[in-house]
């Protein structure tokens, strides 16, 4: 359960992205946050996964107060995440299949089972036969589905998805988004951020949304 | 401890291609750091030829002690001298050897002859069994007093001196070492500085994926480690070749001095403690400055 309790964010230099946002998203749920750009969309979900933290207010995941997580503490918590971005953030100097294992390996998951694991998730996302593929030679969908399965090789309970289908054109888009809405059938909690809510309404997720930093009514 | 043991093995793959894939920088790097090494691995090992060279010549130091003229006191100092137990062996010049000696030896066989008579005076030569300077001091003292005893010779001042000089040699090069420490580990940190900038994307992606800042670290220290190790087999290089050099040269000038001196380079051990303080120079080096990175906000 992820709750947000009265969450300020004031960037340096006076902007603020969130005014006083109070929310709750239930585990195993699926949240379409909406809004358009410097609404606070990606403010919100970086302030989940403890990139940013709040200037004032809590939020709290499954009883863990992240806003307030030590700097020791934040790696592992980032591990219980799967973390999905507009630029795939994938890493160019390395294979289709190395770019799955780096969770693996940070996490120090014995190197069997992690290349096991990783073959899963390459499987899952249907880009299991281009593993030693290198990732600029993969169309953008496909490079968006190699960060999902980067995403959720190490199995997170809470799916992060930050504009997953920004770059992709209509096709790619709603295949992107049939197969996050997979995982979220399995169990996971799932929040995507998006501008465009027309692409994500035959999912039927709950709509939170945003417009100058407040959650609209 | 597997999983320890991995990411250990990854980071040190991920370090060596590194390296591979930038020769030219690897190879600058370690070259700038080798021929900082060079200096003070160069000193000592001079310092150390030159000590060697010095016990060649005398470690043990000699007392003279020479006999008051007139009466016989050969019997009774030989004695007192056979009773000590910091005498370790003397033996006995009678004035007219030491005359033969001082003629034969010195060519001074005109200036012997024009004085017409023996000036040199009877005299033991001690080796003593102890040779720190306080105990030759108290043995000097006490043999003077012995009846019969003229005056008393210590053969260890200049020896004395070359060790003084050899220990104030040793700590400039200890000062020295010191100094060239900064400038080593100045380096590492820039070049792991640069790696780190080169790599930025890669350690965010890192870090939002849950990597700790020893994980981020690891691929970093190695690297530093590496190119600190590299520079010190480099600077090991540098000096094998200056003795090849030198050696040579420094063999015939001891052969026409009848010694059968040689040069000698590092033992293992010092090869070694270079190695390992290089390397530990560029961890730290890469450790700052990948702490530097890291705690940026």
């Amino acid at each position: 359960m992820i709750v947000f309790s009265q969450v300020t964010k004031r960037y340096p230099g006076g902007h603020e992205a969130l005014h006083e946002v109070s929310l709750t998203i239930a585990t195993g749920e699926m949240v379409a946050v909406t809004g358009p750009s410097g609404a606070g969309k990606s403010t919100l979900l970086k302030l989940i996964a403890g990139i940013e933290r709040p200037t004032s207010g809590t939020v709290v995941v499954d009883g863990q107060n992240i806003g307030r997580a030590s700097r020791r503490a934040m790696p592992y918590w980032r591990r219980t995440l799967g973390l999905v971005f507009q630029d795939a953030k994938l890493l160019y100097d390395r294979n289709c299949f190395e770019n799955v294992m780096l969770p693996l390996r940070i996490a120090g998951m014995p190197a069997r089972e992690a290349a096991r694991r990783a073959r899963a998730a390459l499987d899952k996302v249907g880009l299991l036969e281009r593993e030693r593929a290198m990732p600029l030679t993969l169309s953008g969908g496909e490079q968006q589905r190699l960060a999902i399965a980067r995403a959720i090789v190490n199995r997170p309970s809470i799916l992060l998805a930050d504009e997953p289908t920004g770059n992709l054109d209509a096709e790619y888009a709603d295949q992107l988004l049939d197969m996050l809405a997979a995982f979220n059938r399995a169990g996971v909690t799932l929040v995507i951020a998006t501008h465009e809510p027309k692409l994500i309404q035959r999912l039927e997720p709950r709509v939170l949304a945003l417009r100058n930093g407040r959650v609209q009514a | 401890m597997r999983g320890w043991l991995t990411q250990h093995r990854a980071a040190l793959g991920l370090t060596v291609t590194r390296l591979g894939s930038a020769p030219f920088a690897t190879l600058l790097t370690a070259l700038v750091i080798g021929v900082a090494l060079a200096l003070p691995a160069g000193l000592y090992l001079l310092l150390d030829n030159l000590a060697r060279l010095a016990s060649g010549v005398s470690v043990v130091p000699e007392i003279t002690l020479f006999l008051a003229e007139g009466g016989d006191h050969r019997r009774a100092v030989g004695r007192a001298l056979a009773e000590r137990k910091d005498v370790a062996r003397f033996r006995f010049v009678g004035r007219d050897e030491a005359l033969r000696d001082l003629t034969r030896r010195g060519g001074l066989d005109d200036v012997v002859a024009s004085l017409g008579h023996n000036p040199l005076p009877d005299a033991f030569v001690i080796t003593p069994r102890d040779t720190e300077p306080a105990a030759l001091q108290t043995l000097q003292a006490e043999l003077g007093r012995l009846p019969g005893v003229a005056s008393v010779r210590l053969d260890a001042a200049w020896a004395k001196r070359l060790a003084a000089l050899l220990a104030l040699g040793r700590d400039a090069v200890l000062v020295l070492a010191g100094l060239l420490a900064i400038p080593l580990v100045a380096v590492a940190f820039n070049t792991i500085r640069l790696q780190v900038l080169a790599h930025r994307e890669e350690i965010e992606i890192s870090r939002l994926l849950g990597a700790t800042d020893a994980f981020v670290r690891r691929p970093f220290l190695y690297l530093g480690a590496i190119q600190g190790a590299l520079g010190a087999l480099l600077a090991l290089a540098i000096l094998a070749g200056a003795l090849l050099l030198l050696g040579q040269r420094v063999e015939a000038a001891a052969a026409a001095y009848g010694s059968t001196f040689r040069l000698t380079g590092l033992a293992w051990r010092d090869a070694a403690v270079l190695l390992a303080v290089s390397a530990g120079l560029g961890w730290l080096g890469a450790w700052l400055a990948t702490t530097h990175h890291l705690r940026r906000p």
